[in-house]
Parts: C-alpha cells; structure tokens; sequence
C-alpha cells in the first residue's frame, strides 16, 4: 500500500512533472538570487538553499507538487541577523531552525493549524505579497530612467508573450523576459545594476561545511530568537502553502510529516551554506499550473537550478537588475489574493478586520508570525463575542406564591457572564426564585461564579433560590474531554438544544 | 466459521474490462453458494493526470482562483462522465446477476484509489471477486492488473481472481498444498466453508525434491473428506506452476484454491512468488485464502 503510493508520487506524472519542474527551475534562480538580496547575503547562498531545500523536500516532504526554496518571508526576518553578525551565524540559525522545526512535526503542531482561519490564511498571502514587493523598492529608488524602462518591459514582456498562440504556453514568459533584457542591456551597454553587482555567484556544487561560530552559550542566545522566528514563519507559510495546494489539486497532503521534512530540509541548508527557506505559494501555484503535480516536479526543479547556475555562471552574473525586479513584481502579484478585495463587500465585518488587522501587523513588523498571531487573536475574540450572543433569559412570575421562575438557554462563558448577570431583575421584591439551567451551557469557571453571584444576591435580597437542572448545566465545564469525542456524549451534554 | 459471515457481503469489482461478465458470474455463484449477499462496485479511480499544461511560468491578478476554477471545471466533467460510464456498468452487472439467480443485489459507486477502498471495507466484505486485469492493462497477457498484487496483499479476506468467462458452476477444484502456514489455513477454510460441499477436490503436493511425508498428505485429505468433499490426493515432482498447471489440464479442473504469498517476502524476492506466477500464467480461476 505504502509502496504503491510512495511510487505513485514519484512516478505517476512523470513527463509533466518534468516539464513543470523546469519552468519552476527557471522562475527559482531570480527569486532566490532577489531573496539574498534581501537577506544581505551573496546570492550564491540563496541558490545554494534553494537547490537543497527543493531537493530534500521533495524525498522527506508531506505535500507532493509543493514547491520549497529560499523565501522572502523568511529573508526578511534575517537581515537584522546578518548584518550585525554575519553568515556564519546565519547558517546556524538556519540549522536551529530546522531542529526546531522537527520538533514542531513530532508534536503534531501541524495540527495547530486548524486555529488559523481562512482569513487569517489571506492576510498572511496578501501581506507577504506586499513584503515582496516592497522588498523591489530600493532596487527602483535613485536610479535612471533606464531601469523604469527596463522594468516595465520586463513585466510587458511576462504578461503579453503568454498571450502569443501555441509558443506563448510553451515557453515560460520570465525566462524570455530575463534573456531579453540581459541582450538588450548588453547591446546598447546600458550601466545600470546587475546580478553580479550584488554579490558572488555560485562557481561550484555546494560543499559540506560546519558553521565557523563558537559553540556556546552566547551563540544560541544571539541565534535563538531568529531561529524561533524562522522556524514559526517557515511552518506557517509551508502550511497555508500546502492547503492552497490541496485544494488546487483535490488531493490530501500529511501536514505533519512536511513539518519535519522542512525540517531535514533546513538543517540540509544550513550544513551546504544556504539560508533557511520554506514553500513558496507563487513558485507552487507555478509547479501546479505548469502541470507538475508529483515529488519529481520539485526534485527537477532542485536539481535543475544548480545545474544551470554551475554552468551558466559567468552569465548569470550579467543579468540586469531591472529583469529580476519584473518577475519579483510578477511572483507578488501572483501570490496576492485579488479575490479578497472583491470579497471586502460580501465578507462581515470581522472578517475583513481579521484579515487586514493579519495584513498592517505585517507590513509594520516585517514578521509574518506577529501577523498570524494578531490575526488568530482577533478571530477568536470575535468568534467569543459571536458565541455570547447564543443565550437568553426568559421569566414567568406565580403571583400567587410571590415565585419567579427564570430559564436560562444558551452559553454562558466569560464573555456572556456579564450579560447574563443583566437578565435577573434584582429589584423585583421575591419569596422565592427557581432557576432553571437545564437548556444552559456552562463552559467555564467564569460562568459558574457568575450564578453563585446571582444566587448569593437574590438570597440577600430574602428571596429563597432553588437551581434547576444545574447538573446538565455543570457537567458542560468538566474538563475531560475524553466524552467530547463520543458524538452521543456530546448530546448528552448538549441536549438543551 | 463465525457469526459475523452471515452478514459480511460478496464484492464483485465492476469496471470497464471484459471480465466484469465474468466477475458479476462467478460472484453470483459464490453468493449463493454461501447464501451471502451479493454487492457490486464500482471505484472511480481519480487519476492524477493534469489535464493542464500551461508552461508560460506567469502568474498575474487572480491567477490562483482562476487556475482552482478551470482544474475543477476540467474535473468535474470527466468525473461526471466516469460516474455515468459506472452507473450503466453496474446497471448491466445488476441485471445479469438478477438473471443468474441472485435476488438482491446491491450496487455501490466508490471515489478514491481501489485499495483503499476495499481495505475500508473490509469489515463487511466475505470473499471478494476481481478481474485479473483492469481496463488499462485488459489486453496485456503475461501482466498483471494495476492493483492486483498491492490489493491482494492489502486484504485478509478471500479474493476470487477472474480470468476466463463463467460456463457452469465448478464441479472440480484443486487445492495446492504444501504443508506450510499458509496452506494448512486454506485447508481449515476449504473444510469449514459451505462453497465447496459436494464437489470434487484434488489436493496437489508439488516438490521439487523431497516428498512431504504421505501421512501429511492423507490428514489432510481425511480433513475434507470429514467434510462432505470428494477428495482425490497426488504428489507431483517438478516446478511448482508448471506442473499445477499441467494438472488442471489433465483433470478438468476449473477453480483452484491456494494459500496467497505464504512464502517469506525475502525469498519472494530471489526466487519470485508462486502466488504471483500462478496469477500470470493461470488460465482457471483462483481462490486466494488470506
């Protein structure tokens, strides 16, 4: 079974798979040379990463067709790092990272995802795409006209060239955008910015080496907090990946097990001097547009990339900035959720808070786990606040026996206890007062002493109190859950309703 | 056998392959020899396939939700025609076994991968019957179906492999007995199972050495013999399939019994499996006891 299955995802699309696996390759090398920009790193440290990151992945990984490499979102978060201590402490951050990440699949804190909402999954898409971009902006500040020439042309050439019949879906469009502009740049021997400039290229395969930092404590402290940061990016970004691909392809994914594959991949990184990475939602959607669906998609697109960059070095090096700003442009666009804006109508309120609350916190700090956090946050306030409003109060008075009878239906918990203080009329002069619990739901300790205050104030005031039914009401706050996974104990507790 | 057989089904296997005849026949058969219900399925495998190859590499505004759009537009047609093409099938497999005499039988349409499936119902299936080949390889002699090898492995239950259409009940049926595990079960099965009362059984030893003692060999044909079967017991000499298969052709055998994959995997692996070569080269139907 396993076997059959294992074989299925390497090699049941096999001449797609290739074929995707190129394209991917193809539009990876700008994208991880841009990333290393970012990062403050030579590029050859984001090839490196990419090239490693892909192919590990692609053997250990969870999601098969998903696309892992050197991200942006993950650049980001290590520029501080890098600029005050270097790359050595980079790679060791990176090999954390991976531990942590590990560690992360063997307590099954893939399954955490299940608190990020969709929302949320939105936000976290659209603001990366906004990072993306704005990651392009020094690149376009101070510089000649040529290079807003050469931009524009760029993204003129990726979005038209599809266009073109039979060639235009045969051939990927950045690559034609990137060989252009390069012949272009060299034939009119424009001085503007190129890829060279930025930094050495890659000249060999990587080789294993051990991170030169010292061994201690002062080291994990100074690595530490960027590995947690890495490592909880990378997860997020490789999970909302993995659903998108999910859901693109019909097929489950094991959320877990790409939790520690990203893992191996990033430990696999760090030891052949890469940055830590993780999947890439537009090299993804790429890999599923172009037909790739299996693990050979992402091996093709690993081994390819340091094929090409090993060989093609030297030119490589002459690609103009302004190509590589076009397809960064491309890859943001791309990723962004257009949909959401149109959404912004139909959505409630809340929704639409969650998910740009998830989009400012970003931009601001630059760390896509602030974002979530917030975000996760924020939808389940408003979910608390949404539940709070499921419960009522109604009252029947005997007069003759000077007795009010309150019902309480719904869920009282710590955001409804206020309210359902609100619903007794304390004034009301009373010899006895029946409180009937059997249709409520008492979720937590702030509910429970929510009626002791009831009870205590109604005895104050003379009147005798009688509960009603508090048994089914209580026997909701117990907190073995163990009964919750019986769908009859569930309606044993829940049978108020 | 216990309680449960009562109301454990037998699943025949529809698709587009020339067996589905054949397999709707024999399982109408077994059904009502065991006086079992009788269920028909058909799996809608989705293959993994794209359907779509854009390799522009560009993704621009709304790219994503319109890639989801287009694949599942794609999808869902030709799922429909599957489930339309399965439903005909299983219509067709339905009437044919109401005219070989079953009452009831229940059609059922699966999606996912074959294997998982039936591995998910296993609880209810009693003996399960399966075309040697799919559709894909339907015309390959010398190969096996897709799923048949992974899915026999894949079950504990009896699997009744189809290779030829169905004539008349089988009145003659070999078991292969080698004394092993697995053999010694399918023996225990055979003597407790009301599908085989009133037939004749040929138990066949084939060695390539030495006998197993003959002692061996008449237990276990005193145990059939208890059991209401007209046993007939031989030792051969020789490679196993070849002479099982030279035998069937001399005595008009027309369903073999064996023990499916009893051998270690390891020596599956340097001298191959007799289950898998009998599978290949069989040209009678096969009973695989689990």
């Amino acid at each position: 079974m396993l076997f059959h299955s294992t074989r299925q995802q390497w090699l049941g699309n096999i001449r797609a798979d290739l074929l995707a696996g190129i394209v991917v390759a193809l539009a990876l090398i700008p994208e991880a040379i841009a990333f290393s920009i970012i990062a403050g790193v030579d590029p050859k440290v984001g090839l490196y990463a990419s090239f490693c990151i892909a192919v590990i992945i692609s053997i250990v990984g969870g999601r098969p067709g998903m696309i892992s490499a050197a991200t942006g979102a993950m650049a980001l978060l290590m520029v501080t790092l890098v600029k005050e201590h270097g790359l050595e402490y980079l790679l060791a951050a990176t090999l954390l990272t991976g531990v942590l990440q590990i560690a992360a699949g063997y307590l099954k804190l893939g399954n955490l995802m299940s608190f990020v909402s969709r929302s949320v999954v939105t936000g976290f898409v659209n603001a990366l795409a906004i990072l993306i971009f704005m990651a392009q902006l020094p690149e376009l500040t101070n510089v000649t006209w040529h290079v807003y020439a050469m931009t524009a042309a760029g993204l003129g050439i990726i979005y038209l060239f599809p266009l073109l019949p039979v060639i235009g879906k045969a051939i990927p469009s950045p690559l034609i955008c990137i060989v252009v502009l390069t012949g272009v740049a060299l034939l009119i021997g424009l001085d503007i910015r190129t890829v060279g400039d930025m930094g050495q290229l890659p000249d060999t395969l990587p080789i294993f080496l051990w991170p030169e930092v010292p061994l201690n404590l002062d080291t994990l402290m100074i690595v530490l907090p960027y590995s947690v940061s890495l490592a909880v990016v990378g997860l997020l970004e490789s999970m909302m990946t993995a659903t998108i691909v999910d859901d693109l392809t019909d097929t489950p994914s094991d959320k877990n097990r790409e939790c520690k594959g990203q893992g191996i991949a990033n430990i696999g990184a760090g030891l052949l001097g890469g940055m830590a990475g993780c999947a890439m939602i537009g090299q993804s959607v790429i890999n599923i547009k172009s037909g790739g669906r299996g693990r050979l998609s992402t091996l093709t697109a690993g081994a390819l990339l340091i094929i090409m960059v090993v060989f093609l070095g030297p030119w490589l090096s002459l690609i103009p900035m302004a190509a590589l700003v076009a397809v960064m442009i491309m890859v943001s666009i791309g990723t962004f959720s257009w949909q959401s804006i149109t959404d912004l109508k139909k959505h409630p309120i809340s929704t639409n808070i969650v998910m740009m609350a998830t989009v400012v916190v970003v931009v601001a700090t630059h760390n896509l786990a602030y974002g979530v956090l917030v975000g996760v946050l924020l939808a389940s306030l408003f979910f608390a606040n949404k539940v709070s409003h499921f419960m009522y109060v109604t009252s029947t008075l005997d007069d003759q026996a000077n007795t009010r009878t309150y019902r309480v239906v719904g869920q009282v918990f710590f955001n409804s206890a206020d309210k359902f203080n609100a619903c007794f009329d304390f004034r009301e002069a009373l010899d006895k007062v029946i409180i009937d619990l059997s249709r409520a739901h008492f979720w937590d300790i702030s509910a429970v002493s929510a009626l002791d205050k009831v009870v205590i104030k109604f005895r104050r005031d003379g009147a005798d109190v009688q509960l009603i039914g508090l048994n089914d009401a209580t026997s909701t706050i117990v907190d073995r859950f163990g009964v919750f996974d019986k769908p009859e104990e569930i309606d044993k507790v829940l049978g108020g309703h | 056998m216990n309680n449960n057989n009562h109301r454990r089904t037998i699943l025949a296997c529809i698709d587009g392959s020339t067996y589905r005849e054949s397999v709707t026949d024999y399982a109408s058969w077994v059904a009502q020899k065991l006086s079992a219900p009788l269920k028909l399925l058909h799996n809608i495998e989705h293959r993994e396939t794209p359907p779509l190859m854009d390799l522009s590499g560009s993704i621009g505004l709304g790219s994503r939700e319109e890639l989801l759009e287009e694949l599942t537009s794609m999808e869902e047609r030709r799922s429909k025609i599957l489930l339309e093409q399965g439903k005909l099938m299983l219509q067709s497999a339905h009437q044919r076994a109401i005219s070989m005499g079953s009452s009831t039988p229940e059609t059922l349409q699966r999606h996912g991968s074959l294997e998982e499936t039936l591995v998910e119902m296993e609880e209810e299936i009693r003996v399960l019957v399966v075309g040697v080949r799919g559709e894909e390889h339907e015309h390959q002699e010398k190969q096996l179906g897709a799923h048949l090898e992974s899915l026999i492995r894949a079950m504990h239950r009896p699997v009744l492999v189809v290779n030829r259409p169905f004539e008349q009940p089988p009145q003659r049926i070999m078991i292969a007995y080698d004394g092993n595990e697995a053999s010694r079960k399918a023996l225990d099965m055979v003597s407790l199972s009301p599908l085989y009362r009133g037939l004749t059984c040929h138990i066949v030893h084939v060695s390539d050495s030495a006998d197993i003692p003959s002692a061996q060999l008449e237990e276990a044909a005193a145990t059939l013999q208890d059991a209401g079967l007209d046993v007939v017991s031989t030792s051969l000499h020789g490679n196993v399939q070849p002479q099982l298969e030279q035998y069937c052709r001399e005595n008009n055998i027309e369903l073999i019994v064996m023990g499916a994959f009893g051998q270690s995997r390891i020596r599956e692996l340097l001298f191959g499996s007799v289950t898998q070569r009998m599978l290949i080269n069989s040209k009678i139907p096969l009973l695989l006891l689990r």
